[in-house]
């Protein structure tokens, strides 16, 4: 394999407006995304805004659209493109453009905030936590979590719906419910009050997922949202109230398996 | 100041890795209103590359551990260049941290008995990491961010504003420590990387938990945003640094393909049984143990395999030799001719363990090699070499309180501060040293912070107009050579407030490339003084031209000009550690001299400080400081035989 050149089109603007720029780019051996849209700021554009920080897929901040597609640009290497295919990146597309390939996350972190943190058990010392291995991996593969938000970019309920936004948690923020719910000591329901998963379905909009698994496909950490978070917490849920996509979820898995 | 925006806070934290997070929980808790600020996104510190785990002699999987044997291991790893007393504290304190995450929600790896699992690695006596699969630092960073969110949620529901007494300002970078005409800190400068905007913080305590230096250097397993900036800010406000002449190099980081060389490959693999091994198919670390650890580690390939299995009859096997004795060994065979094709060594697990398990054991080195090396490690063999890891040097701090010396009012946590760990970090050491030193440095922020009371230093408005200055001087440069005045990019008019260089401007991206080759060529693992010489006069120029640093466009997300701020770091840094190293005529854990290659006794009490001659940003100036005497009662948990390796005949004798 030697060097070539790729033509590129990196969209370039803030929130006034912008549009896509073409750039012809040398590309080497081994190299991901990323690594061009660093060239491109070492040679043609110093000011090209873009967010990362670990270039191993470890830390969540290099994502964009990727011809259309929402990836980790850190992670995807240029040679899963043809030598002329000319390749788009776009910031991601359900959050407020800042600048270039960066965008404003804030809603995510609003999310966060509204989600109850873990409530420790009462009477138990640090120190004297005892669980199960096979009881703390259910929550430990929700914890492998990056937070690269692409799930909650790609997820149509908040996609082209900004008005969904307010009382839906998205699939990331969900899934930190079920990661509670299914956490060997999380005390919040002792006191009587309501279960987590009650509460995903009443506070954070579990009832807007009609399980369509998109989240699940885009998740670079291979994390099996919708099957393992978000149907289980439907399915407690529903112990409560009637929730007809569940019924109709678990008849597909069904059916699949 | 209309263009300056201004806060104020009781404590301010710079940084939110590991260190910077436990801080301002902390001082929250204390009751403190308290500022983070970071780079990154909240949740994307450095931290999160983390693999291992965190040491902490619980005792979970051999109860034969305990503070002591951590301490001992620590003293050795560093060789006892250590601070005595951050070590024995870090030692003792390390299992309540780590327990008292699991109350905050982590949920860590599990012993059959359902306690927390603890692995083996190198320099650790006794199976000891707590950790997460290989992905301990994302739990840590994430547990943290959490229980600061379970935080402001307290504050949400007392006041209706979850940011009343703790708030993070993500994506803002620090430029300067303000400070009284007394001396005592009184703030922050800063300026939030979004908009441009400019920021004081006024506080009268900070802790500096910026991590460390390694973009410096061109092949490092750092993020970008380890420019060196806490290091730099506390010699700039007057702090010194110690031990800068110690850089980790990793022994395996990723080698190929280019893009991704450096970014590191978890101990772990070596922990779990992976083997290092050379082209000619050999384990060439049973050539390779020093004589100070030849008691302790295997002489044969079958005593060491005995040990995963048989720990108490076995001896370990040398791949599990201190992070500094494995990188220079890498370095040597490749240097003999008897590297792998990427100029690396080989590092195998798929002969060593089933596919499931190397799967299960090590799920996200299976995953990094697979998607950026095309390399399945439950078939064949990594290729890996030395990266830039970890600065073991930083600001000069009292071992209990966190507090630089000299600076009232400043403190630093994590890899920012030095001591701790000598001339040489166990790996593990690091995320409980975060933990151990980031809860001591806001607990003593917050204390000093109260103590003033309502006499709380103030920095003078020349000051932050100075500040702002620098700030923006990039832009001014641009301007400057391009003969314009009067664009609005500058903010405060004019700037710069600088005659136009008659010289053009210069490329911040490519000044930094440059410095990257300079260090790794010329101050790199293997050290030579003719090399470091000519290190410090490219240094000297370097600097100069960055001065001349420009950028385009203007100050929205502009990463031209924040590479153009953090530059000014990065070259006071790699210059302190260039003298400091130049200095040392003896090689010591992470300071390998060519040309003085014996570690020398009389050394050892020596540590190298480094400070700025003026505040301005004169040139650094290098001293020598006697170390701590070792407390009596620690000394006694070694044997004579081995103490008399490290002390003199005097010391002991005392
Ligand atoms: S499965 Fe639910 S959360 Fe995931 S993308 Fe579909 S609707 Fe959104
Ligand atoms: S669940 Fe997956 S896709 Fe969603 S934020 Fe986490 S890592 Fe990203
Ligand atoms: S840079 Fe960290 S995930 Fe891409």
């Amino acid at each position: 394999m030697s060097a070539y050149t790729a033509r590129f089109r990196v969209w370039r603007g803030d929130a006034e407006g912008g549009g896509l720029k073409d750039y012809d780019v040398e590309v080497n051996d081994g190299e991901v995304v990323l690594d061009i849209i660093h060239r491109l700021q070492a040679t043609q554009a110093t000011d090209l805004a873009v967010r990362w920080n670990c270039k191993a897929g470890k830390c969540g901040s290099c994502s964009a659209e990727i011809n259309g597609r929402p990836r980790l640009m850190c992670m995807t290497r240029m040679s899963v493109f043809t030598r002329d295919e000319t390749i788009t990146v776009t910031p991601l597309r359900a959050f407020p453009v800042v600048r270039d390939l960066v965008t404003d996350v804030s809603f995510n972190y609003a999310k966060a905030r509204e989600i109850p943190a873990f409530v420790p058990p009462k009477g138990v010392a640090a120190g004297e936590y005892r669980m199960a291995q096979v009881d703390v991996e259910r929550s430990q593969e929700f914890r492998k979590c990056i937070e690269c938000f692409l799930c909650q970019d790609t997820c149509h309920v908040v996609r082209d719906h900004e008005e969904n936004k307010g009382a839906f948690a998205g699939p990331r923020f969900l899934m930190r419910v079920a990661e509670l719910d299914m956490h060997p000591l999380d005390a919040a329901a002792a006191d009587g009050g309501p279960t987590r998963a009650e509460s995903a379905q009443d506070d954070h909009g579990l009832g807007y997922c009609n399980i369509t698994k998109c989240c699940t496909e885009v998740c670079p950490e291979h994390i099996h949202i919708t099957d393992n978070a978000l149907i289980p917490l439907k399915e407690r849920a529903v112990d409560r109230k009637y929730d007809p996509l569940v019924w109709l979820g678990s008849k597909i898995r069904r059916r699949g398996q | 100041m209309s263009y300056v925006e201004r806060h104020a806070y009781d404590v301010v934290v710079v940084g939110a890795g590991g260190a910077g997070l436990r801080a301002a929980i902390e001082a929250r808790e204390q009751g403190l209103r308290t500022a983070v600020i970071c780079k990154s996104l909240f949740g994307k510190a450095h931290t999160v590359m983390a693999e291992g785990g965190i040491a902490a002699s619980m005792g979970n999987v051999n109860s034969g551990d305990n503070w002591q044997v951590h301490f001992r291991d620590t003293m050795r790893g560093g060789k006892f260049l250590n601070h005595w007393r951050m070590a024995e504290l870090h030692a003792k304190e390390a299992p309540d941290r780590v327990w008292e995450l699991e109350t905050w929600g982590a949920l860590f790896d599990r012993t059959p008995d359902g306690k927390i699992s603890q692995r083996n690695f190198g320099g650790h006596e006794y199976p000891r990491l707590a950790h997460v699969g290989d992905r301990t630092g994302l739990e840590l960073i994430r547990t943290l961010q959490q229980k600061v969110v379970s935080l402001q949620q307290e504050d949400f529901a007392d006041s209706g504003d979850y940011e009343s007494r703790l708030k993070v300002f993500q994506e803002c970078t620090v430029t300067r420590i303000l400070k009284s005409p007394d001396g005592a800190v009184a703030g922050v400068f800063g300026y939030v990387r979004e908009s441009g905007r400019l920021f004081v913080i006024d506080a009268p305590a900070v802790v500096l938990a910026t991590g460390g230096i390694g973009k410096s250097f061109k092949v490092t397993s750092n993020s970008w945003e380890y420019t060196g900036d806490g290091h730099a800010l506390a010699l700039l406000a007057g702090a010194p640094l110690i031990n800068m002449e110690f850089i980790q190099f990793h022994p395996t980081g990723m080698v190929w393909p280019p893009s991704v060389k450096g970014i590191l490959v978890t101990e772990s693999v070596r922990g779990d049984g992976g083997v290092l091994r050379n082209s000619e198919g050999k384990r060439f670390m049973f050539g390779y143990v020093p004589d100070v650890f030849k008691e302790k580690y295997a002489q044969t390939e079958e005593e060491a395999d005995g040990w995963y299995t048989d720990p108490d009859h076995h001896r370990r096997p040398p791949e599990l030799l201190p992070r500094d004795e494995v990188a220079r060994a890498i370095n040597s065979e490749v240097k003999a001719g008897r590297g792998s094709p990427h100029g690396g060594v080989f590092l195998d697990v798929s002969t060593r363990m089933t596919p499931e398990e190397i799967t299960r054991r090590l799920p996200s080195m299976h995953h990094q090699f697979k998607e950026l090396a095309d390399v399945d490690i439950t078939a064949e063999a990594m290729e890996v070499g030395p990266t830039c890891h970890y600065m073991m040097g930083g600001v000069a701090v009292d071992p209990d309180t966190a507090a630089a010396a000299g600076v009232p009012g400043l403190f630093a946590a994590g890899e920012v501060a030095g001591g701790m760990h000598g001339s040489n970090r166990l790996g593990g050491n690091s995320l409980s040293d975060l933990l151990v030193f980031g809860r001591r440095a806001g607990l003593y922020a917050a204390q000093y912070a109260t103590g003033l009371g309502d006499a709380r230093p103030v920095a003078d408005d020349e000051q932050i107009d100075r500040a702002a200055a620098e700030a923006l001087r990039p832009f001014g440069a641009a301007e400057a050579a391009a003969g314009g005045s009067g664009t609005d990019a500058g903010g405060p008019s004019g700037s710069a407030g600088e005659a136009a260089p008659a010289v053009p401007v210069e490329n911040p991206y490519t000044l930094h490339q440059e410095l990257q080759q300079v260090m790794n060529d010329l101050v790199g693992i293997i050290r030579r003084a003719p090399e470091m010489e000519q290190a410090l006069d490219r240094l000297a120029v370097l600097r100069e031209r960055a001065e001349r640093a420009g950028v385009e466009g203007h100050r929205q997300f502009n990463p031209g000009w924040h590479l153009a701020i953090d530059l000014r770091n990065m070259l006071l840094v790699s210059e302190c550690v260039a003298r400091a190293a130049l200095e040392r005529t003896e090689s010591r854990g992470g300071h390998t001299r060519d040309d003085h290659p014996d570690m020398d006794r009389t050394w050892r009490k020596v540590n190298l400080v480094c400070e700025l001659s003026d505040a301005a940003g004169g040139a650094v100036d290098l001293h020598r400081r006697p170390t701590a005497a070792i407390r009596p009662d620690l000394l006694d948990l070694f044997e004579r035989d081995e103490l008399l390796k490290y002390l003199t005949d005097e010391e002991l004798d005392a």
